[in-house]
């Protein structure tokens, strides 16, 4: 049932990500040349409402499905593979227009060339897990 | 009808987004979807000689289970919700593109078919330009400790100083790839 349940919330994801055309290449071109609103409409309106959904959730001691309280780990503190991590996915994105969840999306939407880009994200993470302890964190 | 046949508004976008973070959480789990790489190499056999990937997988089939589900939401939303009309774009952007050697988006289109057209597979230029892409997008993600949902999302809402700079890497990489490689690569 519950393996049900994320595949349910899966479908719900692959559909907001394709009707918000925050999949499209077209879209994230306009957000990096900074022509639209629309990409950090959804964002931002995500971030602050997930800001009060912590909030929220901390602060009335919610319980998850398990009836275990939910609590949240703090990202480790790694600033250096943050920046240089997260400029090389930058590049990434922007060649291709998609990040981790829109690849699937895309692949589910008939645009299978995104099956290469997914291969090619599955060798850079075989990569990194290599080449992971010589690497500044 | 409205809501299965045009867009969604972007305000309407971020509160589905932020829906799907909460049943993550709710089901005890958190929203990030980089982490499914990890998975798959797992699953593949590399955690034989590599400690990063020697962990349970198990533990993360909820993920790929979340993924596969985002699959098929891209098939049913293209198939039985998809627009067909041309994707309201900023003209500055279709001007810049433009000088790129792209041409408008047809009806329907999400994705530039001097791209993403299948037949481009042949053309050995794009077939490395998506491969390398998928390379930048798995290394930087795994280095990073997350994508666009796992920091810029569930990072930035639960206040975390390393999602931030995250998010900050994400625009440096991404500003200069829009802004002075694609223009290389894209000469017309």
């Amino acid at each position: 049932m519950k393996n049900i349940s994320f595949l349910l919330v899966g479908i719900v994801f692959g559909i907001t990500m394709f009707k918000s055309e925050a999949i499209s290449w077209y879209r994230i071109q306009e957000m990096f040349l900074f022509d639209s609103f629309h990409m950090y409409g959804i964002i931002g309106v995500a971030v602050v409402l997930g800001a009060a959904l912590h909030q929220l959730i901390k602060r009335s001691g919610l319980k998850n499905i398990q009836g275990d309280q939910i609590t949240f780990n703090d990202k480790p503190k790694t600033y250096i593979a943050s920046i240089i991590g997260g400029t090389i996915f930058g590049l990434g994105w922007a060649v291709t227009g998609a990040c981790p969840g829109p690849i699937y999306v895309l692949i589910g939407s008939g645009y299978l060339s995104f099956v290469l880009v997914l291969l090619g994200g599955l060798i850079g993470a075989l990569l990194y897990g290599i080449l992971r302890s010589k690497l500044p964190h | 009808m409205e809501i299965i046949q045009s867009s969604w508004h972007w305000g309407f976008s971020g509160f589905m987004i932020v829906l799907v973070m909460f049943c993550l959480i709710y089901l005890g789990q958190r929203f990030g979807v980089s982490s499914s790489f990890k998975a798959f190499c797992s699953i593949a056999g590399a955690g034989k000689g590599i400690s990063y990937f020697d962990y349970d997988w198990k533990s993360q089939s909820w993920l790929l289970l979340f993924v596969l589900g985002s699959v098929a939401g891209g098939f049913i939303a293209s198939n039985f919700m998809a627009n067909s009309s041309v994707m309201p774009l900023a003209d500055d952007t279709l001007q810049y593109l433009s000088q790129l050697g792209f041409s408008e988006p047809s009806p329907g289109s999400i994705a530039p078919e001097e791209i993403f057209e299948l037949s481009n597979l042949s053309n050995i230029k794009i077939l490395s330009l998506l491969l390398a892409g998928g390379m930048l997008i798995g290394f930087g993600t795994r280095y990073a400790g997350g994508c666009t949902s796992g920091h810029a999302i569930s990072g930035l809402s639960n206040l975390q100083l390393p999602s931030l700079v995250a998010v900050i890497g994400f625009f440096v990489g991404g500003l200069a790839m829009t802004y002075f490689i694609l223009p290389l690569i894209f000469t017309s």
